[in-house]
């Protein structure tokens, strides 16, 4: 009978913490795995999903690195000539998890190639700016950018139609007419 | 024992419900914006806050800018960012989350007062608009 007690009150133990590594949500977001240079890991932090997807896709912290996003969040009372200010505790913790998952934090491959040719002390305050994308969309015209299904080259989800999955892979584009 | 066991639950039970039912609407937030600004609720005019949403202003590159610019003339109708990601209606009676979280509406009154009339509004001002939205079908 003791040991009965003893073993359900183990397993109950061993249970619960189990439960609690699972559940609980690292502070710098969870990395699940990486899909190659066009995919991105899946994170996920809710500040971050929140709050940087009010007014576009919230681009991935792998999209520049360390240095711009600390650029980037010591600005946002003038963001690209908007108020986006927040309150110095959310600014704090969605800069931490961006700082975590960047560019040059080597954590992606897709970072590892926005990376590449980029000068070490460069802090790009726009990710169309990075040599990288500029390459990357080297074939897509002017006129394709200013059409008014597009909008701006801020539009990710415009064309690349799984963005806010993380999905970048040519075959998922789909340009607008 | 077992009967104040049970009343304290029964006390935690009506807090967590007390808590819940605590989400703002467009009616308490219109009451702590008159009364911040000192005035009755009566005194708040939707007339005032569809002009405060219609009303151009100077903006960048000399290009003028309204609330309407973005959430377009019609509020009931979903407007779009500079971006170009879709924004949800602001008029509660297509998009019933509108004014329930006094921090959400105070963060974007803060934000987009400044962007388009280069200041804060006052309580007076953000109580008119919400009283003309909400009265908007």
């Amino acid at each position: 009978m003791n040991y009965l007690l003893r073993g359900i009150g183990v397993v109950t133990t061993v249970g619960m913490i189990s439960l609690l590594s699972f559940s609980l949500p690292s502070p710098s977001g969870e990395a699940r795995g990486d899909g190659g240079s066009n995919t991105l890991p899946r994170l996920t932090h809710k500040n971050w999903q929140q709050e940087c997807a009010s007014c576009h896709i919230a681009y991935a912290p792998a999209f520049l690195p360390k240095a711009s996003w600390r650029r980037v969040m010591g600005g946002l009372d003038q963001h690209f000539g908007e108020n986006a200010s927040l309150d110095p505790v959310t600014q704090a913790d969605i800069l931490r998890f961006l700082e975590a998952n960047a560019a040059d934090a080597g954590t992606s491959r897709m970072g590892n190639r926005v990376m590449q040719g980029m000068d070490a002390k460069a802090a790009p305050l726009r990710v169309t700016e990075t040599r990288w994308f500029v390459r990357k969309h080297d074939e897509v015209s002017r006129a394709v950018w200013s059409r008014k299904s597009v909008g701006s080259a801020a539009n990710c989800a415009a064309c690349h139609r799984q963005a806010e999955q993380g999905v970048f892979d040519e075959d998922t584009v789909n340009i607008p007419k | 024992m077992i009967k104040s066991l049970f009343r304290s639950s029964l006390a935690m039970l009506s807090m967590v419900s007390a808590v819940a039912m605590a989400a703002d609407s467009p009616a308490s937030l219109m009451a702590h914006y008159a009364a911040t600004a000192g005035v009755p609720v009566s005194a708040l005019s939707a007339t005032r806050g569809e002009t405060l949403y219609r009303t151009e202003h100077p903006g960048r590159n000399a290009q003028a800018v309204s609330c309407a610019s973005c959430h377009t003339a019609n509020p009931t109708q979903p407007g779009r960012t500079r971006v170009g990601k879709q924004i949800e209606p602001l008029a509660p009676a297509a998009n019933p989350q509108r004014f329930t979280d006094a921090a959400k509406v105070e963060k974007w009154f803060r934000r987009n007062c400044t962007d388009v009339l280069q200041r804060e509004c006052s309580a007076q001002e953000k109580g008119d608009f919400i009283a003309w939205l909400s009265q908007t079908k």
